[in-house]
């Protein structure tokens, strides 16, 4: 059974279409290939059905990077 | 007869007025209704009470001031936790409060604004974040006959509404994608406790100016509402319909 950092890495390898092996840490809003608007958007709704959670819309402007969606998704009771 | 048999529908401001014509006629169309209003008084849960007598349905009612973002929030978070969806909005609390021009105060701009814009507009936000993940839904903003062709005194009022009309043909471009229609009505001149309070003879020359000769009815608006949450206008968005009987101003 993957774990919840497995699935929370799933769920940017799809919305970004990382490799594998990706330097989760680097994954940063607006410098990340492909992380624009649009795509936050996607990434929201697809962590939002993952983990079956509500992202307060202020978190959802604050999730600039893997790091923080982390943090954020630690208020949800999803540690990684 | 339409139906809306199962879909989660939120009315804000629907105590009263449109709002609980609309609230009634989606009940009534198999809807489970969310009533919303301030919660300052017991009118909310009168309401809630009355129309499930009526129809036999379950009605829930959650309390949230339009002027409020925090109470915004928290009204979707309670709709998350509840059902997990939602398939219809109508965007229709609002305050209406006439000045002229030269008497128009800040403070009353902002009392307008906070729930006729940027009320609507945060309900627009948070609902469509929940239809996205049901890949479907319906947005029916409320705008009016002022926001298209203005009135005399209702500068801040107009305005708002104008701005419902911006927001709804923004979001229906952004949102068509996901599926999520957005759509507004612009009622004209509708018989409502507001109205019933004017002058008679104010009210007499406005009916005039009323092609079919009459004042519409909450129960006329509804109709219209119920009409663009439906799937019979499955293929339709970013329109702004007049309900206004043929009103000249």
């Amino acid at each position: 059974m993957p774990s919840l950092l497995d699935r929370l890495q799933s769920v940017f390898r799809t919305a970004f279409n990382l490799p594998e092996n990706s330097n989760w840490n680097a994954l940063i809003y607006g410098e990340t290939r492909g992380w624009d608007s649009v795509a936050h958007m996607a990434l929201i709704a697809a962590l939002e059905d993952e983990f079956d959670i509500m992202i307060d819309t202020d978190d959802v402007i604050d999730m600039s990077s893997f790091a923080k969606a982390r943090e954020i998704l630690a208020k949800h009771g999803v540690t990684t | 007869m339409i139906s809306l048999e199962g879909r989660v529908c939120l009315v804000t401001g629907s105590t009263r007025g449109i709002g609980w014509a609309t609230a009634a006629k989606f009940a009534s169309a198999g809807a489970r209704v969310i009533l919303n209003a301030r919660g300052a008084d017991g009118a909310l849960e009168e309401r809630r009470a009355e129309l499930e007598a009526a129809t036999g349905r379950e009605v829930y009612a959650i309390a949230a001031d339009a002027g409020d973002p925090r109470q915004i929030k928290a009204l979707y978070g309670q709709i998350f936790e509840t059902f997990r969806r939602l398939d219809v909005l109508v965007n229709n609390a609002g305050v209406m409060r006439d000045a002229r021009l030269g008497m128009v105060t800040q403070e009353l701009v902002a009392s307008v604004w906070s729930v006729n814009v940027t009320g609507a507009l945060l309900h627009l936000q948070e609902a469509s974040r929940l239809m996205s993940r049901g890949k479907s839904g319906s947005i029916i903003n409320l705008s009016s006959i002022i926001g298209r062709v203005g009135f005399a005194g209702q500068t801040v009022y107009g305005a708002s509404k104008a701005a419902i009309i911006g927001m709804t043909l923004a979001a229906a471009k952004e949102l068509a994608a996901k599926n999520i229609r957005v759509n507004a009505v612009a009622p004209g001149f509708i018989d409502t406790d507001l109205t019933r309070a004017l002058d008679p003879a104010k009210r007499d020359a406005v009916i005039h100016s009323i092609g079919m000769g009459r004042a519409g009815s909450a129960d006329d608006v509804a109709g219209g509402i119920l009409f663009l949450a439906s799937d019979l206008a499955s293929y339709v968005t970013g329109q702004i319909l007049g309900i206004d009987g043929g009103m000249v101003v």
